[in-house]
Parts: structure tokens; C-alpha cells; sequence
């Protein structure tokens, strides 16, 4: 077994150990803390797929701030009332999800892994490459990802700001 | 054997199942929604695996960044709503939330 | 770098428009708040100047991820037009509300601009970023009745279901993107001609995961069950909104995506996407019988609508793309004159949605009672209003496909929907003592949208050769 394969059955398992315990947990603060363990680690699987900037966003935009809002929120709210319940057709949902998983992973088995890396230059997910990419190829989603956020803050404001 | 594009794919397809698990079986919006936030997750290891090992460009990569804003405004969006539920109701169960007639 | 802007003008000017709303909102006082109606529709009368002055142009932009042309701009135009029908028939009924007027118009101006992206994006992510637009600024417009219980409600269906969509989109945009190196919807249909037989697994999986996630956003049975209640919870403009736009902005993209580029696997969704149409038709209209509530029959119709829409994708060709774009045309002037008359009967608290309110409407109101029986002999497709017309094609369509049983079912399906319709109906001209309904001095612009759906319905039903020809014109630039 090689280092790399062992680091990726490592991260690989602690990923979906914790999101095991996003699932179990009744209470949702440790479903919360489990979910950012697991943005966590899926931010250093990034690191082993030459993504660093990506890493580096997931774990400040992810794990950091849409995980820190998860947590106001549970905070502000009656915890009491964030008792999870499950609902009885929870069989179907196994179900459905087992299902899907093995057609999915029976999916990709079809499909022989490339051997070895493919080269990759230094630079490669550096914040120098995405930048480039994204100012110029991908320039126009980029715009309208301005829009979306945009909504995004109207309809918190409206929707959550208390009538004064 | 190394590790492969395969690899990365099951464990993408691993946290798509168990996001699918948590949104079809927990009642507790926020649950559901972070569920949701795995499901995300999941398309985002594939993004990332595909850029690497297939296509040799940082397209993938590029969709992830487009993927994590998208999270971020479905996160403020839903946990206002979930606020304004609360604040009518004074609980977040999807279940228990029922005014509308069947 | 030499960019060309011209794909952006209609859509550029929407965003403008939203953006001049919300800022004027912020300084003038409550009673002057008109103004920001008459900019919305100002901006949007703009933006359909400078589609139709864009008319006939085939070009792209961005390494051809947004095209313009005609398929594109017939979409545009029936966006605005109906976000401006949406602003009218709300006017009043935001001010009897308390939902805040500036964000309402700037929401729906920036979801008809989500839309509009969705029907010229010709790359995937632009489709996906165009649709998530459209979808968290309808989230927020349901949920912006604060003080309604239901409306709040009815947003965090909307929202979870939404949001779970989304991840099937996202994950089934993420197989293409592997199995074919790309998200460009050209790049895609070249890479479906040489990909190897395992390849095209994994692409098979997420346009299977595509089709799921598009089938939930024009709901289609079994993905419907959100519907009756987010359309019945949301406030009446909203509701008229999303199943007319909404819906049309995911056929759009259904068609640009299934119809044109990934035209080469249609023999792998024809057999159950015709099962889909079937099924959501049928379903569609039985649950409708059973309602006593006339905004929650109108939901279970929108989804018998969307069954008979998918017949349209199920022929394709020529015929069924010219059927699926004038259909959307007839069934948006109907939907929104029915959601209209309902929004006219609201009176402060009381929403008078149940059957029973429409009694004796007729003799109240005579414009609203001609205008309902109007929509509800069209929506259930009796000549010659532009429901029949439509229906007609649509059934034309499959039979020239070669799907002779799919036209039978919807035949029957119809006769099936009058049943529901023409209770509305009877109801207003042989029953007494329901609502009063508003008067025209009361609600003058949604009577005016009211009016703009009657010529609509009754013109597409007498006269459809232009509207015909407009369809087919806008679906043939699609090649």
C-alpha cells in the first residue's frame, strides 16, 4: 500500500464517519459540528486532487462561515423544538438511498482508473490558474453568481428581519 | 494499485446516498438542509476528481467555487425561512407545520 | 478582448430594473410606492423592445455558452410578459397584505431574469445558475406574506424540495461533465457521437439525474406532491407566477437540452418520459376533481398542464416543438386570468378560494363571471378558445410521432377535466350568495391583466395562424 492510498482511505472513512454522525445525532448542534468535520476533510481531499485554493475556500467560505450561520440559527432557536423525529416511511428512504448507491458505484467500477497520475503542471489549482480561468472563461457565470447572491441577500432581509 | 478516478467517484456517490438518506428521513428542517449540504458536497468531490484525473483543465474546479456560493445563498435563504417558521410556529418540524389542508 | 454583448441587452435591462426598483424603494414614502410599478413595467416594456429588435439574429457569446436567437427570444418575451402580468394582478393585493412592495417587484423582475438566462444558455452551468435565480427568488417571493402562516409554510416546501433538486441537478451536471469533458451543451452532443460504450454510462446516469431534477421543477408526477400546497400557501400572484413562468422556464430548457442537443439518446427517455405524461396527466386531473378549493384545483390543473406539455417533448421534431411553445403561450394567457379572478374575489382576511365563493358571480360581476367562464372552457379545451387550438397541435403532434395512444389518453384526460371546470361555472351562473368580488374602481390594474388574458385566450383560439407560425419559426433557430 502506498502513502497516497492510505491517505485517502484515512480521509476517505473520517469523511463518511462523520457524515455517519451528521444522520444519527438527535440533537442537531452535534449534527451541525459533525457536518463541519466533514467539509473538513473532504477540503483536504481537495488537497490531494491539486486543488488548494479550493481547499483553502472550502474551509474558510464551507466549513467556516455557511457552518458558523447553521449555528446562530440552531442557537437562536428553541432548542426543544430541534429534537430530531424520524418519519415512518424512513424504510423507503433506506431504501431509495442503498439503491441509488449501488447502481451508482456499480456505475463507475465499469470504467477502468486511468494508471498513475496524469501530469499536472506546478501551478495547477493555484489561485493564479482559477483566477485566470474564472475572469476570463468563465467570466459571465461569474456575473450572474453576483445576481443569485444578490437575491440571495434580498430574501434573508425580507424574509427574517422582524417588522419594526 | 493507486488510487484512481473510481475511488473518488464511490466516495462521491457514498455522502450523494446518505445526503438522499437525511433529506428523505429527518423531519427537523435544518436537518434536511444539511443533508442537502452533503448532497452538494458529493457533486463537489466529483467536480473536483473529474478536473484532476480526466479533462487536465481547472474547469472543475471552477464549477466547485460556483457550487459553494450556490450553498452559501441556499443557506441564507433556507435559515431565514427556517427563522420565519419559527417564529410562527415555534418549531421547525416539517411534520408538525401543517395548516394547509391535504 | 472584443465581447459581444448583444445575448445580455433584454436580460441586462431586467437586472437594471430590479436594481433601480430597489434602490428608489428605499427613498420615497409609502403612498408613492406606485412608482415602482410603473418603473418595473417600464423596464420590462424595454427589455421586450430590445428583443424584438433583436429578432431574427443568430449569434453567441461567451465561447457560445448564451446563444440569441429566436427560440431565446420568444422565451424572453413570454417572460416579461409575464412578470408584468404578475406585477399587475399584484398591485393590489401586495397593499392589502403588507408584503413589502420594493423587494416583491425586484424579486420577480431577478427571477424572470434567471429565467430568461435559462432559455438562451446553451452550457450547463449557465442553465444551472440561470434556474437556481429563478428558484430562490420564487422561494422568497411565496414566503413574503409574513403574517400568513401558510405562506411561510408553503416557502419551506418549496425551499427543501427545491434545494433537493438542486442536488440532483448538481450531481447529474457533475456525471457529464466527466463522461464528456465539458459542460457546453455542444461539446456534450459532439462527445455523445464518440464516447466509448462505458462512458456513456456514467452520461446516461447524470442525464438520468438531469431529467429527475427538471421533472421536479415542472412537476410531474410522481416528483409533484409539493405542489398543491405551495401553489394553495403562496399568495395568489406568486402562485399564478410560478405555474406559468416557472414551468414554461423548465420546458425551455427541457427542450433546448432533450429536444436539440442530447437528441441522439432520445430512444433511451422516449419510453418513460411518455410514462411520466401519462401519469401526470392522469393523476393531475383526478386529483383535481376532488378539491373544494378552486385556487388548489387550479394547482392539480397546472399539473394535469404540465402532462399534456410533456406530450409535446415525447413527439418532438418540428411539430411537437411548434405545439410546445404555442401551448405555453395559450395555457400562460388562461392560468393567469384564472389565478386573476381568484385574486379579484379576495376581500381583506378572507382569500375566498372554495367553490362556493363563486357563486352567483356571474350576476355580480358579469366581466369576471365571462371572463372565469372564459378561462375554465379554455383551460378544459373547448373551441374555439386558445385552449383547444393548443391542445389540438399537441395532440397532432403525437399522432404524427407515431404515439397514436398518447393522444387518446390526453383526448380523454380532457373530457375527464371538464368535469372540474365547468363546476366552477355552474357554480357562478346557477348558485347564490357566494363573494362580492372586487370592482373594477377598486382594482383597476387587475382588471386590466384580467382583460390582457381574455383577448390572449380568445385570440390564440380564433386566429392561430401567427402565433403558430411565431412557435415554429422560434423552434426551427434552435438547429
Amino acid at each position: 500500500m502506498s502513502g497516497d492510498m492510505i491517505l485517502f482511505f484515512i480521509l476517505a472513512s473520517l469523511s463518511v464517519i462523520f457524515s455517519l454522525l451528521v444522520i444519527f445525532p438527535r440533537n442537531v448542534v452535534h449534527s451541525a459540528m459533525a457536518l463541519a468535520a466533514t467539509l473538513f476533510f473532504v477540503a483536504v481531499l481537495f488537497l490531494t486532487l491539486d486543488a488548494p485554493m479550493l481547499a483553502i475556500l472550502q474551509v474558510l467560505v464551507y466549513a467556516g462561515a455557511i457552518m458558523i450561520l447553521f449555528l446562530f440559527v440552531i442557537m437562536l432557536l428553541n432548542p426543544a423544538a430541534l429534537e430530531g423525529r424520524r418519519i415512518a416511511w424512513w424504510t423507503l428512504g433506506s431504501l431509495a438511498a442503498v439503491a441509488l448507491l449501488l447502481e451508482l458505484v456499480s456505475l463507475f467500477f465499469y470504467r477502468p482508473s486511468p494508471s498513475g497520475q496524469p501530469p499536472v503542471a506546478a501551478a495547477f489549482g493555484g489561485p493564479e490558474t482559477l483566477a485566470q480561468s474564472l475572469f476570463t472563461d468563465f467570466a459571465l457565470p461569474f456575473e450572474i453568481a453576483s445576481v443569485l447572491l444578490l437575491v440571495a441577500i434580498i430574501g434573508a432581509v425580507a424574509l427574517a428581519k422582524r417588522e419594526g | 494499485m493507486a488510487i484512481g478516478l473510481t475511488h473518488y467517484l464511490v466516495l462521491g456517490a457514498i455522502l450523494f446516498s446518505l445526503g438522499l438518506y437525511t433529506v428523505l428521513t429527518r423531519r427537523n428542517a435544518i436537518s434536511v438542509l444539511m443533508g442537502v449540504e452533503l448532497i452538494l458536497n458529493s457533486a463537489n468531490i466529483n467536480y473536483v476528481a473529474f478536473s484532476h484525473f480526466s479533462s487536465g483543465n481547472v474547469d472543475g474546479q471552477i464549477y466547485a467555487i460556483f457550487v459553494i456560493m450556490l450553498a452559501a445563498a441556499e443557506a441564507a435563504v433556507g435559515l431565514a425561512i427556517v427563522l420565519a417558521i419559527f417564529q410562527l410556529f415555534h418549531t421547525i418540524d416539517v411534520g408538525a407545520v401543517e395548516t394547509l389542508k391535504e | 478582448m472584443e465581447t459581444n454583448l448583444a445575448p445580455l441587452l433584454p436580460s441586462a435591462e431586467v437586472v437594471l430594473t430590479a436594481l433601480s426598483v430597489l434602490l428608489l424603494d428605499l427613498f420615497i414614502r409609502k403612498d408613492e410606492k406606485g412608482l415602482l410599478v410603473w418603473i418595473s413595467l417600464i423596464g420590462l416594456a424595454l427589455a421586450g423592445g430590445m428583443a424584438l429588435f433583436l429578432w431574427g439574429s443568430h449569434e453567441g457569446a461567451f465561447q457560445d455558452s448564451i446563444l440569441l436567437d429566436d427560440f431565446a427570444l420568444f422565451f424572453t418575451e413570454l417572460f416579461l410578459g409575464a412578470a408584468a402580468i404578475t406585477i399587475l394582478s399584484s398591485v393590489h393585493y401586495v397593499r392589502e397584505t403588507n408584503i413589502h412592495e420594493g423587494e416583491f417587484y425586484a424579486l420577480v423582475l431577478l427571477s424572470t431574469f434567471g429565467m430568461i438566462l435559462m432559455a438562451a444558455a446553451n452550457d450547463l452551468i449557465l442553465f444551472f445558475l440561470g434556474l437556481e435565480t429563478m428558484s430562490i427568488g420564487v422561494y422568497i417571493l411565496t414566503g413574503m406574506w409574513r403574517e400568513r402562516s401558510q405562506a411561510s409554510e408553503a416557502a419551506m416546501k418549496y425551499f427543501l424540495i427545491g434545494a433537493f433538486a438542486t442536488g440532483f441537478l448538481l450531481y447529474g451536471i457533475a456525471l457529464i461533465y466527466g463522461a464528456a469533458g465539458s459542460t457546453h451543451l455542444g461539446r456534450i452532443a459532439s462527445a455523445l457521437g464518440q464516447t466509448k460504450s462505458h462512458g456513456s454510462i456514467i452520461l446516461s446516469a447524470g442525464v438520468f439525474l438531469l431529467f429527475v431534477g427538471l421533472a421536479f421543477k415542472v412537476a410531474a408526477v410522481p416528483f409533484h406532491f409539493w405542489v398543491p400546497d405551495v401553489y394553495d400557501g403562496a399568495p395568489t400572484p406568486v402562485s399564478a407566477f410560478m405555474a406559468v413562468a416557472v414551468k414554461a422556464a423548465a420546458f425551455a430548457g427541457w427542450a433546448r437540452i432533450f429536444l436539440y442537443q442530447l437528441s441522439p439518446l432520445q430512444s433511451e427517455w422516449t419510453l418513460p418520459l411518455k410514462a411520466l405524461a401519462i401519469l401526470t396527466m392522469t393523476v393531475g386531473n383526478l386529483l383535481a376533481i376532488s378539491q373544494s378549493s378552486v385556487k388548489r384545483m387550479l394547482a392539480y390543473s397546472s399539473i394535469a398542464h404540465a402532462g399534456y406539455l410533456l406530450i409535446a417533448l415525447v413527439a418532438g421534431g418540428e411539430s411537437g416543438g411548434q405545439a410546445l411553445l404555442f401551448y405555453l403561450l395559450s395555457y400562460a394567457a388562461m392560468t393567469f386570468g384564472a389565478f386573476g379572478v381568484l385574486i379579484a374575489l379576495k376581500e381583506g382576511e378572507n382569500d375566498h378560494e372554495a367553490y362556493s365563493d363563486f357563486a352567483g358571480l356571474g350576476f355580480k360581476r358579469p366581466f369576471l363571471g365571462m371572463a372565469m367562464s372564459l378561462f375554465m372552457l379554455s383551460l378544459a379545451g373547448f373551441p374555439p378558445l386558445a385552449g383547444f387550438t393548443g391542445k389540438f397541435y399537441l395532440f397532432r403532434s403525437a399522432v404524427v410521432a407515431g404515439h397514436i395512444d398518447l393522444a387518446i389518453i390526453g383526448a380523454l384526460n380532457s373530457l375527464l377535466s371538464v368535469v372540474y371546470y365547468l363546476r366552477v361555472i355552474v357554480m357562478m351562473y346557477m348558485e347564490e350568495g357566494g363573494a362580492e368580488g372586487k370592482p373594477f374602481a377598486r382594482a383597476p390594474y387587475l382588471y386590466l391583466a384580467i382583460a390582457i388574458a381574455v383577448l390572449g385566450t380568445v385570440y390564440l383560439g380564433v386566429l392561430p395562424a401567427p402565433a403558430l407560425d411565431l412557435s415554429r419559426i422560434s423552434f426551427i433557430s434552435l438547429h
